[in-house]
């Protein structure tokens, strides 16, 4: 039961710290795509997109590569403070915001795309500013695509693996998120652990996506 | 009208010749070897001796935690022979039926090490160190799935330094992936078969062997699976592995014969 409730509060929190700041990060990065032009803004595109067609363990491999002790960003973050992100739930959270910033991106990006532009040209000609007009005209348009944005890298938060499992370990009472502890339980044969927490993430998904669903009518 | 037709063949043809080449170039296994993934090098050696002496047989390894490969064998994968890193999960098949009772024998044994990072600053000299402020991460198999993840528990209780390390404790899915995470230096330390230890002797430092007195000894049964399409080639692979030449094979990677663990 505790090993339950703890994977279950761990992969709330672990979904929603990277639904927090895949929301700040990819609205930026979708903005950015959606109404400038700068060069390398397709590679920026592809970058960003990446996660999504990777396997969860190759990007699970590349996070290693640049945040493990000896990694191309670790090694200096360890040098400064003696602390390494892997097997942490902050580790957790890393996996999870990387996988799910594409969906955001994508997402975010054609909702910001179809906004009618004479609406946004109407705000400056009004002497708005590009600041003004993104949060008052722009943003509001879009948020049922925001929004949608936000709730599928939520579910993609919660589900995460992968690469999860490589930066992050499958540690009991540390980082053993819903899914880990589900794999764990299925591998040591203890069926009836596993189809528990299978029921319960299956029931929590759902709510989730009921909730989603309501609040994008209700917006419109 | 022709064109369309001739089109349709020519795109047809071409993606049969295709599938065709694919199949026959990729063989399929004869016989499936689910093994503790600490014999992984020196099973592939035999291995590839057995298909030199059993020409047309193809042998196929599936190499993992010894708790996981008897998962797998209880939902019905399609293995021929298994062989664990501790008598439990060759129990627990027996006890359910699982394999040929008089395939099984234990065919090597191995020991446990304590290893740090070759780079390691930390001075540990025996598993009693452990417990200094300077080891913040120790790696161990998952007790529930991995043998060296129990037989390090067993070592820690006997060492009496359980309680005090627990919260630096990381695991591992398996007993490469323990040796992975200090040849990499994320751990400042991890328990692994001095087999392993010697597969990464560039990046790891053994600090002390594990007393006997310390864990249940360290032996590998190896049995053939009950009802295997292909039983002659699972027990001729079997007798492979403990006859004079597989013994040899085994002693060369640190492997040590039944009866006799130091």
């Amino acid at each position: 039961m505790d090993t339950l409730l703890f994977s279950l509060k761990l992969s709330v929190q672990v979904a929603a710290v990277a639904t927090a700041f895949v929301v700040i990060a990819g609205l930026s990065a979708a903005y950015l795509l959606a109404r400038r032009n700068f060069p390398g803004k397709e590679f920026l595109d592809i970058l960003l997109t990446l996660p999504l067609v990777l396997p969860p363990t190759v990007t699970g491999y590349y996070l290693i590569v640049l945040f493990g002790r000896n990694g191309l960003l670790g090694r200096h973050l360890y040098a400064w403070t003696g602390w390494s992100i892997m097997f942490t739930w902050y580790a957790a959270v890393l996996a999870s915001f990387v996988v799910a910033l594409p969906l955001m991106v994508k997402t975010t990006r054609a909702a910001l795309e179809s906004v009618d532009e004479d609406l946004i040209r109407a705000s400056y000609t009004l002497g708005h500013s590009e600041l003004w007009t993104t949060m008052k005209v722009i943003f509001p348009l879009a948020r049922k695509g925001i929004l949608a944005g936000a709730v599928l890298s939520f579910a993609r938060a919660m589900g995460e693996f992968g690469a999860t499992l490589m930066v992050a370990g499958n540690i009991p009472g540390k980082t053993s998120t819903m899914p880990l502890a589900i794999y764990s339980a299925a591998a040591s044969g203890d069926r009836s652990q596993a189809e528990i927490m299978v029921i319960i993430f299956t029931f929590i998904s759902g709510i989730f996506l009921y909730a989603a669903n309501k609040l994008t009518r209700r917006l419109l | 009208m022709i064109r369309e037709i001739a089109k349709l063949l020519s795109i047809s043809l071409c993606s049969i010749a295709v599938i065709a080449g694919i199949a026959i170039a990729s063989p399929t296994a004869d016989i499936m070897i689910s093994a503790a993934i600490s014999l992984k090098n020196a099973f592939e050696e035999i291995g590839k001796l057995y298909e030199s002496q059993n020409k047309g047989v193809k042998v196929a390894f599936n190499f993992g935690a010894s708790g996981d490969l008897m998962t797998q064998i209880k939902g019905g994968a399609p293995v021929d022979v298994f062989a664990s890193a501790a008598l439990k999960d060759m129990d627990e098949l027996d006890k359910e039926g699982f394999i040929l009772k008089d395939s099984r024998i234990n065919f090597v044994m191995n020991t446990v090490v304590l290893i740090v990072p070759m780079s390691s600053k930390i001075v540990l000299d025996s598993f009693d160190d452990l417990k200094k402020a300077e080891v913040k991460k120790i790696a161990v198999g998952n007790p529930k799935t991995v043998p060296v993840g129990r037989y390090a528990d067993e070592t820690f209780q006997y060492y009496k330094i359980s309680d005090m390390i627990k919260d630096k404790l990381v695991f591992a899915e398996n007993v490469r992936q323990v040796l992975d995470y200090v040849a990499r230096g994320e751990v400042d330390a991890g328990v692994v078969y001095s087999t392993d230890a010697i597969v990464k002797q560039q990046d790891v430092r053994v600090i002390m062997t594990a007393p006997e007195a310390s864990h249940k000894p360290v032996v590998y049964p190896i049995a053939v699976i009950k009802n295997v399409k292909n039983e002659r080639a699972a027990k001729a692979f079997l007798s492979l592995v403990v006859s004079e030449e597989g013994r040899k094979i085994l002693s060369k990677y640190g492997f040590k014969p039944v009866g006799q663990s130091k």
